[in-house]
């Protein structure tokens, strides 16, 4: 069972790296792209700090360290995420879907894998160059632990933002016109370039337990300056996997909805 | 495509535009609920004054703030870029040429149809706002009024040239997909939308001044908050209609020689 999964993982991949190849041209520009985009998304940032030392206990520096991580995230889901699980979006509204659920192998994997874009990912490199900047702000290197703590909670926090799309792309089954839903769901990941500690009340609450923004950002910048209490990487291994286990769920049952409908 | 013909068709396209948009309610809704940005930078802003205000903002100076750019967001709100981009490329640009009317007014009115819509989540919203902040959410002069109609027209216009302009750039390459994401990061950062322009830095507010981002977001918000005098507003006022009517003759110049080049495949 692993072992055809695997291999069916190599393939996928073995095609999308030839498909990469093809449209090397779309690497520069969209690098150059995510670049502009990455310093400009910092303006508010500047402005923010421009007016105060330290916000809700984060300084400049540490709230910096959010701002890679979400950078970094963001390579991961362009890179790897969003490709494949547009495609749904599109299968399902042509009613191609049935190609994909007729294979004899599980249909949230097989959409899952259909495509990454490593040109995607420039991404990554900039939030790790903003990881080195923050604390070369700081003064100070990150605790050693709290790194070991860091790349397990990058584990997490890819599951989570995976989760969050598949839920995202469950919706496609019950609206009819979802071109915008990429959309929707960046104009919420949004909200993670900020330390949560930022957002009061409900909103606080939101962003901790239902959309939980909290723990893919602000945790792991959290782990790298050493001060995230142990307690809370355990909630955060826990709380993503039982987020996974949610959004698995739904999964199957919106697509008991899918109706095929051609066209 | 006389100008009469135009006139007499365009409350009819309108009435279709708003039927579309009634027919697929359920894509708008998730439409508004990714315009939640304002949201977020108000749970932000209000943070960082809590103790003291910043410039003239205080904590309820940016609820007003926030809140009425979400209003005005919505009631500005085109997207024709994204429609003439796919409408090139699949070829069904060449159906709307064969009708008596340019594109252009179709593409006008199916966006404007989304107006009242849209108009049915502002107004809550606007409500909300003056409920929470008092008058410091809605024009306290009696000329604060019309203008406030005005300017979110030119910002509307603003919205919606500049949406042409790109859209008719696919004529002339590939997809102008990216160019359209390049000019919403500008227009996120630069409009007002993520903080009033007056906070930035000297060396910003003076760039913001002759960009046109500002005029589609920051003036309107500023009008319905009251934030500038009368003489103030009006210079700013001719600055935004200055923008409408670069954009309006560049779209026109554009989708005339782009349109040259169309050669419907596929359709």
């Amino acid at each position: 069972m692993l072992r055809r999964y695997s291999r069916l993982l190599g393939v996928q991949l073995r095609a999308s790296s030839l498909l990469a190849m093809q449209y090397r041209g779309d690497f520069l520009l969209e690098g150059v792209i995510s670049l502009f985009w990455t310093f400009t998304a910092m303006v508010p940032l500047l402005v923010v700090y421009g007016e105060r030392q330290a916000i809700a206990g984060w300084s400049f520096g540490e709230a910096l360290l959010v701002v890679g991580w979400f950078t970094l995230l963001q390579g991961v889901l362009e890179g790897a995420i969003t490709p494949s699980l547009n495609g749904v979006v599109e299968h399902i509204r042509k009613g191609t879907l049935d190609f994909v659920l007729l294979k004899p192998a599980d249909a949230q994997f097989l959409v899952s894998t259909t495509r990454f874009e490593p040109w995607r990912s420039t991404n990554v490199l900039t939030g790790v160059a903003i990881f080195v900047y923050s604390f070369h702000l700081l003064g100070r290197g990150p605790s050693i632990p709290g790194l070991l703590a860091s790349v397990v909670l990058l584990g997490t926090s890819t599951l989570l933002l995976y989760s969050m799309w598949i839920l995202t792309v469950s919706a496609a089954f019950f609206v009819v016109k979802v071109d915008n839903l990429t959309y929707f769901f960046q104009s919420i990941f949004d909200a993670a370039r900020w330390p949560s500690s930022v957002f009061k009340g409900p909103l606080a609450f939101v962003f901790t337990f239902l959309i939980p923004l909290a723990l893919m950002t602000t945790f792991p910048a959290e782990a790298m300056l050493g001060r995230l209490p142990l307690r809370a990487l355990v909630a955060a291994v826990v709380g993503s996997i039982v987020f996974a286990f949610i959004s698995r769920r739904v999964w199957l049952r919106s697509i008991g909805h899918y109706t095929s409908a051609g066209g | 495509m006389s100008l009469r013909n135009t006139v007499r068709a365009f409350p009819s396209l309108l009435r279709v535009g708003f039927s579309e948009a009634l027919a697929y309610r359920a894509e708008l809704h998730v439409w508004v609920l990714s315009t939640t940005m304002p949201f977020i930078m108000m749970a932000l802003w209000t943070a960082v004054a809590r103790d003291e205000p910043i410039g003239p903002y205080n904590a309820e100076g940016f609820v007003g703030y926030f809140l009425a750019t979400f209003v005005v967001r919505q009631l500005t709100g085109a997207w024709a870029a994204w429609q003439i981009n796919y409408e090139v490329r699949q070829g069904t640009l060449a159906m709307r040429l064969l009708r008596p009317i340019s594109p252009l007014w179709a593409y006008a009115a199916e966006n404007l149809g989304a107006v009242p819509m849209r108009v049915m989540v502002a107004v809550p919203v606007a409500i909300f706002s003056v409920l929470v902040v008092g008058e410091q959410a809605v024009p306290r002069e009696w000329w604060g009024w019309p203008l406030l109609l005005v300017t979110l027209l030119g910002g509307w216009l603003i919205t919606f040239l500049a949406n042409v302009c790109i859209g008719t750039m696919a004529l002339f390459m590939e997809s102008s997909n990216h160019v359209m994401d390049v000019w919403l990061v500008l227009f996120f950062i630069l409009s007002g939308y993520m903080f009033p322009v007056s906070l930035g830095p000297p060396w910003l507010s003076a760039l913001v001044d002759w960009l046109p981002f500002r005029y589609q977001i920051g003036l309107p918000v500023e009008v319905m908050t009251g934030r500038h005098e009368l003489p103030e507003t009006l210079l700013l006022l001719a600055r935004q209609w200055i923008w409408v009517l670069v954009l309006g003759t560049l779209a026109v110049t554009l989708w005339r020689r782009g349109l040259r080049r169309f050669a419907a495949y596929g359709g």
